[in-house]
């Protein structure tokens, strides 16, 4: 019995985590988390701040354009999200970002295919560089932070020699290209819809379940009979392919396929997103609602600085502490939680 | 000995990792509603021979047969769907979920692609509560809980999975003398109301005449030593230990090439 007991006091001197969890979960029906609410303050602070240091911030107009500017933020966060959970990393998201909408236009312009078709062989080739990303980092025990580097700079490669180096236009207006990302809301209508299905798979499919699995225990996991492979390669693709299709659906938003569009910068900031929403880079943490809400932190906080005049230069450094922050805090409440522990 | 009732019965198993042979030929066989403890020193390969039974490890040679038919497993999975559980000496939890998730890892509930964590829920309260298990709360992620709430959970994941027969690696490890009482109970009971034939990994050798009805010692990647309980004794598997271990000391340790 003094067992129970003990148990239970170290839990309440935890800290109000676990209340606190107990109670806006079960406002939220269990799938917000306390660190969703508290980088959710954050975000509504700097919403306010930016509105007070600058009228114009929560104009129509800026709120369309911080709207569209997150999606490929957004959606390649929240996909990465799932991937760091299992316990892997794919630094070529970004890449495959600019590879997919290359791929469709050459299916497009050069094989003369329908555009819908396009798309779809633009994804397919994503899939195919997520498929690769996965066999070689499962099977081949590369770290997938090398194997995706390896990927990062190919595919840097091909974008350049695919499109000779220079961007093209996209195919012509017409619904398909409206719902793809050239009608002013549609980008963000998908992401908000990628990051709903995203968080519905993670937390209430056997799918994230496994997922959380395979990152938090690997050997445990598989003991209990989990095909981690599967999962990992599973998630490699779901990664390329979304970050191939916001790719594309940003292409059809600026009228260009660009080959230089998916530098170093959007991964590391997507992967700065999903850190700061509480992904444990470890594996085994994190949800995609705190990847998406990282994103719209990131991208308030740029949009907010523009407004004010302020440069690129000093974004960086205030990123760079928000980083630092991110993962002081969440040593900060591991160890408190340990310290509930029996 | 009865074949015709045997459940499992292992014949000439061998094991290699690289270089190094762990199970040299291992012949071992538990009958139905049989309790048979595994006994041998640290690095013997005991754990080596559970995962091969399992599925985790693929056999080099030798074979395995289950219900008279000799099986060919390739996964966990695969043992699993066969009724073979396993309680491994990590006991393969997941620390970041809930008790109940993990009391239903890879055999969870589902309404069509979506998990049932509402009958998780309640199922997971009412094996607990049947094993007498008390548990805060089955919300609670595992990593909260005490090392012999944390068996105890693995152990009735394993046996409420339709188990058919029971793997338990040093069920004991690491618990206190309450917490260990609690899972020796439940080993007693699940033996007396539904005779599931188990295979235990033993340390302390008292233990293994509280539940086991037959001993084996696995030595040089080998079954040395197969008695029922009733002819042996806490002492013989003593003297059985340490006598190889003087005998080594004096040939000068040429065995752990």
């Amino acid at each position: 019995m003094s067992e129970t007991t003990g148990e239970s006091t170290a839990r309440e001197a935890s800290g109000t985590d676990t209340q606190e969890r107990g109670f806006v979960g079960r406002l939220l029906g269990g799938l917000v988390r306390v660190r969703e609410v508290s980088i959710l303050i954050v975000l509504v602070g700097l919403a306010l701040y930016f509105q007070a240091a600058n009228g114009a911030f929560l104009s129509q107009q800026n709120i369309l354009s911080l709207a569209q500017y997150a999606v490929p933020y957004v959606v390649i966060a929240s996909a990465l999200c799932l991937l760091l959970i299992c316990g892997e990393i794919d630094l070529s998201v970004g890449q495959s970002f600019a590879f997919a909408p290359i791929v469709m236009y050459l299916a497009y312009d050069k094989l003369f295919l329908v555009l819908p078709l396009a798309v779809l062989v633009g994804l397919a080739a994503v899939a195919v560089v997520g498929l690769i990303n996965g066999l070689i980092t499962v099977y081949l025990d590369v770290s997938s932070l090398i194997t995706t580097l390896g990927m990062f700079f190919l595919l840097a490669g091909l974008n350049v020699t695919l499109t000779g180096g220079f961007p093209a236009t996209t195919p012509e207006t017409s619904p398909v290209t409206q719902i793809l990302g050239e009608g002013a809301w549609s980008g963000t209508i998908w992401a908000l819809v990628i990051v709903a299905v995203l968080q519905l798979v993670l937390l209430r499919t056997r799918w994230g379940l496994h997922t959380y699995a395979t990152g938090g225990n690997p050997l445990g996991a598989r003991e209990a009979g989990v095909s981690i492979a599967r999962i990992k390669i599973g998630n490699f693709i779901l990664c390329g392919v979304l970050g191939g299709f916001v790719g594309i659906i940003e292409s059809f938003r600026i009228n260009s396929i660009d080959p230089l569009a998916g530098g170093p910068d959007i991964v590391l900031l997507c992967i700065a997103a999903a850190v700061i929403g509480g992904t444990a880079l470890l594996g085994g943490v994190g949800t995609v609602t705190g990847a998406f809400l990282g994103a719209l932190v990131l991208t308030i906080l740029r949009n907010g600085f523009t407004l004010q005049g302020i440069s690129a230069y000093t974004f960086n450094i205030i990123l760079g502490v928000a980083i630092l922050l991110a993962m002081i805090l969440n040593v900060y409440v591991a160890r408190l939680r340990g310290a509930g522990r029996a | 000995m009865e074949n015709g009732s045997d459940f499992l019965r292992a014949e000439g198993v061998v094991k290699r990792f690289g270089a190094v042979e762990v199970l040299k030929g291992v012949d071992l066989h538990v009958s139905e509603g049989e309790v048979l403890g595994l006994i041998g020193d640290n690095g013997a390969g005991k754990s080596t021979l559970l995962k091969t039974i399992t599925g985790f490890h693929r056999p080099d040679g030798g074979r395995i047969l289950i219900e008279g038919d000799e099986v060919n497993l390739r996964s966990v999975s695969q043992a699993r769907s066969l009724g073979i559980q396993t309680v491994y000496q990590d006991l393969a939890l997941i620390n970041e979920l809930s008790v109940f998730h993990n009391m239903f890892l890879n055999g969870e509930m589902t309404v069509g692609p979506f998990l049932n964590n509402r009958k998780m829920k309640a199922k997971t309260a009412q094996y607990l509560e049947d094993m007498g298990v008390n548990i805060p709360s089955i919300d609670t992620e595992v990593a909260r809980l005490s090392g012999g709430q944390r068996q105890a959970i693995a152990v009735a994941r394993a046996v409420y999975s339709e188990a058919k027969m029971l793997l338990l690696d040093e069920p004991l490890a690491a618990m206190g003398a309450k917490e260990g009482a609690l899972i020796l109970d439940l080993i007693q009971r699940l033996k007396e109301e539904r005779g599931i034939p188990m295979i235990l990994i033993v340390h302390n050798y008292a233990q293994v005449f509280d539940v086991c009805d037959r001993v084996n010692l696995l030595r040089n990647g080998r079954i040395e030593y197969d008695k029922p309980v009733a002819e042996s004794s806490v002492e013989e598997l003593t003297e059985l230990v340490v006598s190889e271990y003087r005998k080594a000391r004096e040939t000068g340790n040429t065995e752990s090439g």
